[in-house]
């Protein structure tokens, strides 16, 4: 998986990080159209993506910009901070771009706001 | 009568655009409109106004709730935090005034802190292969007047530099680039088909992670030597093609992003890539640019380095030197491995950018977040001290992505009482001062 900048998370991030726009633009997992086959999701639904550090949930769509098989995108923010390994090979940039993850199919599970996001992994969200 | 303010610098990105007009109501409070500015930079002018602004600082309660707190009290707590703290993490910086900055490492220089800029998770492994290997470069202004082949390699300034392309290197007519985009050819290397590759002449998928081999094929295929049939991805045809083509050119330059820093191989990938620039020079004049995301990020980069000579993760923590090792003193190994005591962000949000485990261990701290606006770090921290936005609400010196300071521009009041950082720091300052002098 990598993790990027999108303009829309650029805008959303501009308009308030609490906004519905930065909500939009940062809880997708961007998918090739043939792993949305081989997964058997269906499009705009929410899946559970996994990584060595933890799993989120987010909503999968297509790509515009085209990614090849294998290869998946989350827009830079909490809910791809919520999976990236710490871990940074002595150079201090942790591995935004490049690890492993696992998709799987999430359909009724909701998708946390930015702040909860941040604040459930810190033991700080109150239900 | 609304007036127009004109040539205003925007306080997004490390492009820097310097020729924004913006509308202001008569009264010099409100934005009424923006021009020239991109989709992002117009959305951060419009947001001043938006309503539900924090205008004063805020304490978080046992309860997790905010208090409304007066500024005196928040400067007092964060004094009183640095001066306890024998190691403060102070990071962030990028999107502040570099005179901000200095007040703030005095205060990091008293207090024994580690001063960090965004560079940290974004360039820094750029700023290590230039300290390895150097770096041929150019300001982007050369870029526009002499560039005819432009390579994009790991970075989408569609996205993330919307005007880089139609300022600087993909459409402006030039004093030797009289054709504009005719007559430059734009190659873009990406594992992503981005929208920056579509305005390219030529695309090339690499896998990702495998940008080192692609370049070493690139420096290969620039001495003649032969190579394997397929590197990363790309077929060995297409390589010799590319760098044929490039070698056709008078005035090359490459630019790079996250793509290449953020992926395996690291400063190794930076370093390979200006190799090859460095190489390139033997056909014609070539050049490599960094673009860096922050707007100010660069010019974090700049204060530090006049100060202690060392671009980021600079450690003050023993007064008498600073000390400046990637791995050792980098925020997010620091907050990883529990080594300092408290945090001090300022104009940037780790909470949202860094990875988890160095969010959950900055949340256990002690924290303080300096920023306008409520973001993912202001609700995990202790105190957030809400400040007038630097390049909207006040001026300040910058540096652009080729290391040109660009002074930004005051538009409109900042809401009544709201302190610049400059005056916050300031005031932090003299309150460590007045601790330190009791002790």
């Amino acid at each position: 998986m990598i993790t990027c900048r999108t303009i829309n998370q650029g805008v959303g991030m501009e308009a308030g990080k609490t906004s519905q726009k930065y909500f939009d633009a940062c809880s997708i997992i961007e998918m090739h159209a043939d792993d949305f086959k081989s997964l058997g999701i269906w499009k705009n639904t929410n899946v559970k993506v996994t990584s060595s550090v933890g799993s989120v949930i987010v909503k999968a769509v297509e790509t515009r910009q085209d990614l090849y098989p294998g290869l998946c995108h989350i827009p830079m923010g909490p809910w791809a901070n919520r999976i990236v390994p710490a871990y940074t090979y002595s150079t201090g940039e942790p591995c935004f771009k490049g690890f492993p993850v696992n998709v799987e199919v999430a359909m009724n599970e909701p998708i946390m706001s930015a702040v909860n996001v941040v604040k459930d992994a810190c033991g700080l969200l109150r239900k | 009568m609304p007036k127009v303010v004109t040539d205003v610098t925007c306080p997004f990105c490390g492009t820097l655009c310097d020729d924004l007009e913006v509308t202001v109501s008569d009264d010099n409070k409100k934005i009424l409109s923006v021009r020239n500015a991109c989709a992002i930079g117009a959305e951060k002018f419009n947001h001043t106004s938006l309503p539900g602004r924090v205008t004063r600082p805020r304490m978080r309660q046992p309860d997790g709730t905010f208090k409304e707190i007066s500024y005196d009290e928040a400067i007092d707590w964060t004094a009183n935090m640095l001066v306890k703290s024998k190691k403060t993490l102070m990071y962030g910086w990028a999107s502040t005034s570099c005179q901000a900055m200095s007040v703030g490492h005095e205060i990091a220089e008293k207090v024994g802190g580690v001063v960090d800029n965004c560079a940290t998770v974004c360039h820094g492994s750029s700023l290590i292969a230039i300290q390895d290997v150097g770096i041929p470069s150019c300001t982007l202004g050369e870029v526009k007047n002499r560039a005819d082949r432009v390579v994009f390699w790991g970075c989408n300034p569609a996205h993330a530099h919307p005007r880089h392309m139609s300022r600087y290197s993909i459409f402006p007519r030039g004093f030797f680039t009289v054709k504009g985009h005719k007559g430059r050819k734009i190659y873009c290397v990406d594992c992503r088909y981005t929208d920056t590759a579509r305005c390219a002449d030529e695309f090339i998928q690499v896998q990702q992670g495998h940008d080192y081999e692609l370049l070493n094929a690139f420096r290969t295929a620039a001495r003649g030597e032969a190579l394997p049939d397929v590197i990363g991805g790309v077929p060995k045809e297409k390589i010799y093609q590319v760098v044929e083509e490039l070698k056709g050119g008078r005035f090359g330059v490459i630019f790079f992003g996250m793509g290449l820093t953020h992926t395996l191989g690291r400063n190794h990938n930076i370093d390979i890539a200006i190799s090859f620039t460095r190489d390139m020079n033997d056909w014609m004049k070539f050049s490599i640019i960094a673009m860096r995301g922050h707007w100010n990020v660069t010019g974090s980069g700049q204060v530090l380095s006049w100060q202690y000579g060392f671009p980021y993760a600079v450690d003050l923590s023993r007064r008498t030197k600073a000390r400046y090792q990637t791995g050792e003193t980098t925020s997010v190994d620091l907050l990883v491995r529990n080594e300092v005591e408290a945090c001090f962000n300022i104009a940037t949000d780790p909470g949202a950018h860094f990875p988890i485990d160095a969010v959950v261990s900055m949340s256990k701290k002690p924290t303080v977040t300096v920023d306008p606006h409520i973001n993912m770090s202001t609700e995990i921290s202790d105190i957030h001290i809400p400040v007038a936005m630097v390049g909207v609400e006040t001026g300040g010196c910058a540096y652009r992505m080729d290391n040109v300071p660009i002074e930004t521009r005051k538009v409109v009041d900042a809401p009544d009482g709201m302190l610049t950082d400059v005056e916050l720091l300031t005031k932090i300052n003299a309150r460590v001062d007045q601790l330190m002098g009791a002790q």
